[in-house]
């Protein structure tokens, strides 16, 4: 995969930013490669995970297990962190993790209005927009006009909580399980869990969109 | 430092825009950039506060036009020349000119499962917690030229304490080279019309994560005088 992007790349002008930045990059991976501060190989290891071990289904399980099981759902709650290492979906997650439920009356939404703080272990990393001045800059003074950006409105009575992460606890929105799934399995559940419904901009599936 | 990363509230920026299927990484050097970074870090020569304000001392114009992972790139090859690891005759050469420095750890490609566990910044308390759930506090007035966590939105304003989260490593004094210096983190609830003035949506709240040293009791003047004359 890495290997088709760098080819795509030699067909970019030079003095394009994309280029400038394969020099840049490359440049910089060499000197402090050949400095001894690093084994290469762990260069492509880290891409390798980043691009296919961790991401947004980690987060989806653990979402269909707390709709599935009010014990653990009530775990999480409490103490995500705790709750998500005895869960069976991952081994080891980080210090400092918070689910945050929706209900009816209150839909929950994450920013991180100074840098681009995200549940990385949950999600992977965050989507261009997560770290875009639009989305810092609005979501915690106009959260309705950043979801109508999403497309998605909410039910006049459901007031909106912003929360911004502006420290080493992270949060994700546990969001309400969609009507006509009773009896689902867990993974039948979690393909209904999208990235954007546990940021808090998005909603999950209907229950038809996945029957 | 009220810098532009300082982004929460302003207005001009336009819409959110989402990509749909968005691939993790735009280009291979952004995935490359990305490990860079942490590999370094996982040296120990920096911690994460000291990165988050080598990203907000890039000169605004810099910050706004950079891509993501470009901000990255231009922090790093500055933390690297600033803390002698390499020198910027090597990295504009893009070779090693001389022998580097030896450092505390070297990840090994090995090692990188671990290293995809964030790291605790709980720290056990010096003191005991200043405030409880469901105090007032306002939060200071303060701009400081260096790294701080406290946005400028929610400086000065009226809140109440929601949740206690331990007592936590302090970027302000970190980030500055002044140790861990740990203190309590509180989730502080806003109004919105607190933070935004009265046309904001009725019962929007937001919340901050807050450390102690950013905040101070609200006390009622009439609660006060009632207090010293009992």
């Amino acid at each position: 995969m890495v290997h088709s992007h760098d080819h795509d790349d030699h067909h970019h002008e030079h003095g394009s930013e994309l280029s400038e930045m394969q020099l840049r990059v490359r440049a910089l991976e060499t000197v402090l490669a050949e400095k001894g501060y690093f084994d290469p190989a762990a260069i492509d290891a880290l891409v390798e995970a980043y691009e296919t071990k961790v991401g947004p289904h980690i987060g989806a399980k653990v979402v269909a297990k707390a709709w599935s099981d009010p014990a653990f759902r009530k775990a999480l709650l409490e103490d995500a962190s705790k709750a998500v290492i005895g869960c069976g979906v991952v081994n080891r997650v980080g210090d400092h993790l918070i689910a945050v439920e929706n209900t009816p009356q209150q839909h929950n939404m994450i920013v991180c209005t100074l840098c681009s703080c995200y549940p990385w272990e949950m999600l992977g990393l965050p989507p261009v927009w997560y770290k875009s001045a639009p989305y810092r800059a609005r979501a915690v003074k106009d959260p309705h006009g950043v979801l109508a950006d999403f497309g998605v409105t909410l039910p006049k009575d459901t007031a909106i909580r912003v929360w911004d992460s502006t420290a080493e606890t992270r949060f994700i929105v546990l969001p309400m399980r969609p009507s006509g799934t009773e009896g689902w399995s867990e993974d039948k559940l979690a393909a209904l869990v999208t990235r954007d419904s546990m940021i808090g901009t998005g909603l999950p599936k209907q229950a038809k969109e996945v029957a | 430092m009220d810098g532009i990363h300082d982004m929460g509230g302003m207005d001009g920026f336009g819409k959110v825009e989402p990509e749909p299927n968005e691939p993790v990484f735009h280009a291979a050097w952004e995935g490359r950039c990305l490990a860079l970074n942490r590999a370094m870090g996982y040296t120990g020569i920096w911690t994460i506060d000291e990165t988050r304000a080598g990203i907000e001392e890039l000169p605004p114009d810099i910050y706004l036009t950079s891509s993501y992972y470009k901000k990255w790139a231009l922090r790093l090859e500055n933390l690297v020349v600033e803390r002698g690891l390499a020198g910027a005759d090597e990295v504009k050469a893009g070779h090693a000119l001389r022998p580097g420095q030896s450092l505390k750890r070297k990840l090994s490609a090995a090692d990188v499962p671990n290293t995809l566990t964030r790291g605790s910044y709980g720290r056990s308390a010096p003191a005991p917690a200043r405030f409880k759930i469901g105090d007032r506090v306002r939060t200071r007035n303060i701009h400081p030229q260096t790294h701080t966590r406290l946005p400028r939105y929610a400086r000065g304003r009226t809140g109440v304490i929601e949740a206690l989260r331990g007592c936590h490593v302090y970027p302000d004094t970190v980030a500055v080279g002044h140790g861990e210096n740990p203190q309590w983190l509180y989730t502080v609830l806003f109004d919105g019309r607190e933070l935004w003035g009265d046309d904001t949506a009725p019962a929007l709240k937001i919340s901050i994560e807050a450390f102690e040293p950013y905040l101070e009791p609200l006390v009622i003047p009439a609660e006060r005088s009632e207090s010293r004359n009992p």
